[in-house]
């Protein structure tokens, strides 16, 4: 890794670099703007260390190239943007379904379609969480500055170790692109986490039977074990099991996985909420603005919070309903799409409180007064609900 | 000549770079094709470069489809057009670059191929992904430095040979495939008519410098497609009915230059030594003698 310092960097440059120090030494990719000086700083930087950088043919080939090299026992990670990520999606499953670690960084882009291939947008939210076909349980961070990308592509990492699948990093135009101070710590400093390895002997080894964490150990390919991989629904052994009752057990797990042990995932930073009347919710770059917003709202006297979920999946759900719950009468959720995570945040208010949206289509990031000039409106109750 | 024939079929004032390569070959191959086409394009510096709103370069009707689909788009166009009988004598043009042709298209590519579509497919090579900052291809030459195969301590830059796409495409046992070069405009004009004419698929890979990428000065674009040629780097055939055994050499130097004079006026293979200038020579002379000069 990069020696320990004080650095002025890209966001995607720190990205690289955070996977690095994560132990990854395996990346497979294929250019895509905005992400691709990820892919060049891994070409530049994988050959000083025998890593392997391999350009693929298509997003299908990278993220497939990865869950092989996960198995064979490497930290892989691949790095894309919307296009790219809508292709990766079957196999995203894929990954999931199989249990593999590894990471996906997804640099969001203007869309649908080729849409905006150098600005920002945050339309990709929910197609971390409902893109591939079937039911799953995911986890996905979302940076909001050049360090951050550094940071959480290391947790990403541990992550996917810790609980086998591939980990998102959802980054967008914005931060990937803005040169920044990034603090790179020293390699002590640096929590590491590895996948676990079965304690069995080979012969009784149940490669998908989870511990108390239902999580089961993973040995890679080539370590004695069996390994039989299919995204077929599968048994403990691994092996194909079409039927109902296999079915309800594994899926259930692979939520539950998450689901249960969403209080140790989860992150989220939260800014003057304790009194607060409205409490704006963004991430990414977005909530750079907004924090700024809050600050111009408590200065005209408006009892202004904000709450940045940092992993959106899982969402902060339990915390949205307590602050409903607690005094908070309006969330207004400042996202660049036409509504994604609002519907959540109304969700979990559970109907205590109102839920407002201020969206934008992409091209560029909410200005601090546009969030303010929401906020007021909100106050002297000129907007009926989000839809408006 | 009439006023059709007379109005350039890709309007000037499109945002090609200085020197472009594609820009030579994409008016001639419109102006051979005519206005009675349909042209599908993936993303990529044609498209970049010619449909930057509010503008469009393109005097014929155009659809840009995704990275990965010009010749499948271009397939549902000639078969809907069959199927209502309005096909006539409407070429069926797909554009892609090398990237949207060597790998990410590849599929839909072959999928046209193996169908018969009557639809002619153009690959604009420029040896990398420009488009995105020139990263390695599948197109990419041994030897060539890119931002993902960059020069350095441990690498001489990309480390494999270029994909022999255009044998490829007429492995698939198409009426039609030839290479063509911006270099030899006639050459090409005869091997687009060729492709229109053709009963079937037609595949054309047309090398195109990028001063951009392969760094070289933007006034040389000309010389170095001469150069790749006259230097056997490139060479020029045509191959009907999938022959590939027996393809027909359109061109070929009276007497070849060494490899040196075309590698020696790019940037990107700056970085050479003398021991990896002969070893492209030496592969260079071995494929020149399985095309028979």
């Amino acid at each position: 890794m990069m020696k320990p310092g004080t650095y002025f960097m890209e966001g995607n440059t720190a990205c690289a670099e955070g996977a690095i120090a994560a132990g990854c030494t395996f990346f497979a990719g294929y250019p895509i703007t905005p992400a691709s000086e990820i892919l060049e700083r891994m070409a530049k930087r994988f050959p000083e260390f025998h890593g392997s950088y391999l350009q693929m043919e298509d997003e299908l080939a990278s993220i497939t190239a990865i869950l092989g090299a996960s198995w064979a026992g490497r930290k892989a990670m691949t790095a894309t943007s919307g296009p790219g990520f809508s292709l990766m999606m079957e196999n995203y499953g894929l990954g999931l379904m199989t249990e593999t670690p590894c990471v996906i960084v997804n640099v969001m882009r203007g869309g649908p379609s080729t849409g905006l291939p150098t600005k920002v947008a945050q339309g990709d939210v929910n197609q971390t969480r409902w893109g591939t076909h079937g039911d799953v349980g995911v986890v996905v961070y979302v940076p909001s500055s050049p360090q951050e990308m550094f940071d959480l592509t290391i947790k990403a990492f541990n992550t996917s170790e810790k609980y086998r699948l591939p980990v998102v990093v959802l980054s967008d135009e914005m931060v990937s692109h803005m040169t920044e101070k990034v603090d790179i710590p020293k390699k002590e400093d640096i929590e590491i986490v590895e996948r676990k390895k079965p304690e069995e002997p080979p012969e009784r080894s149940l490669p998908f039977c989870p511990d108390e964490d239902l999580v089961p150990p993973m040995a890679n390919a080539g370590e004695g074990y069996s390994v039989h991989v299919t995204g077929l629904t599968h048994d403990e052994k691994g092996h194909p099991s079409i039927d109902e009752e296999t079915q309800n057990k594994l899926v259930t797990r692979l939520i539950d996985k998450i689901r249960k042990n969403a209080d140790d995932i989860l992150e989220y930073e939260e800014y003057m909420v304790q009194d607060a009347d409205i409490i704006v919710v963004a991430y990414g770059s977005v909530y750079r603005a907004a924090r700024e917003a809050v600050e111009i709202a408590r200065d005209k006297g408006i009892k202004a919070g904000l709450l940045r979920p940092i992993t959106i999946w899982p969402f902060p759900e339990d915390r949205i309903y307590d602050l409903a719950k607690n005094g908070t009468d309006n969330f207004l959720v400042a996202e660049i799409n036409f509504g994604q995570i609002v519907f959540e945040v109304e969700r979990c208010t559970g109907g205590a409180a109102n839920t407002y949206l201020a969206p934008r289509m992409g091209g560029n990031i909410h200005t601090p007064e546009e969030i303010v000039d929401r906020m007021e409106a909100i106050e002297e109750g000129k907007i009926p609900d989000f839809k408006e | 000549m009439s006023e059709d024939e007379k109005k350039e079929l890709l309007a000037s004032g499109h945002r090609m770079c200085a020197g472009c390569g594609e820009g030579t070959a994409m008016r001639t191959i419109l102006n051979e094709a005519g206005p009675n086409s349909i042209a599908t394009v993936a993303t990529g510096c044609l498209e970049v470069t010619t449909t930057a709103f509010p503008q469009t370069a393109w005097e014929i009707p155009l659809i840009h489809a995704a990275f990965e689909n010009a010749a499948s788009v271009a397939a549902g166009i000639e078969s809907a057009l069959k199927q209502m009988d309005k096909k006539g004598e409407t070429n069926i043009l797909s554009f892609a670059g090398d990237g949207g042709t060597f790998d990410i298209g590849f599929q839909a590519l072959s999928g046209m191929f193996e169908r018969k579509h009557n639809v002619t497919h153009i690959c604009l090579d420029n040896e990398a992904y420009m488009n995105t900052g020139i990263q390695r291809c599948s197109s990419t030459p041994y030897g060539a430095s890119t931002t993902t195969s960059p020069k350095g301590k441990y690498s001489i830059g990309e480390d494999r040979p270029k994909k022999p796409i255009a044998r490829i495409a007429s492995a698939h046992d198409i009426p039609y495939a030839a290479t063509a070069c911006i270099g030899y405009i006639n050459d090409l004009k005869k091997k687009v008519n060729k492709a229109l004419e053709a009963d079937g698929p037609a595949f054309l890979h047309v090398f195109a410098p990028c001063p951009t990428g392969w760094r070289h000065g933007s006034s040389d674009t000309i010389e170095l497609a001469k150069l790749a040629v006259e230097t056997g780097v490139f060479v020029l055939w045509e191959a009907e009915d999938g022959n590939i055994c027996d393809l027909n050499v359109t061109y070929k130097p009276k007497e070849r230059k060494p490899v040196e004079e075309y590698l020696k006026k790019q940037r990107r293979f700056a970085h050479l030594t003398e021991e990896h200038i002969e070893k492209i020579q030496k592969e260079v002379d071995e494929k020149c003698e399985e095309y028979g000069f």
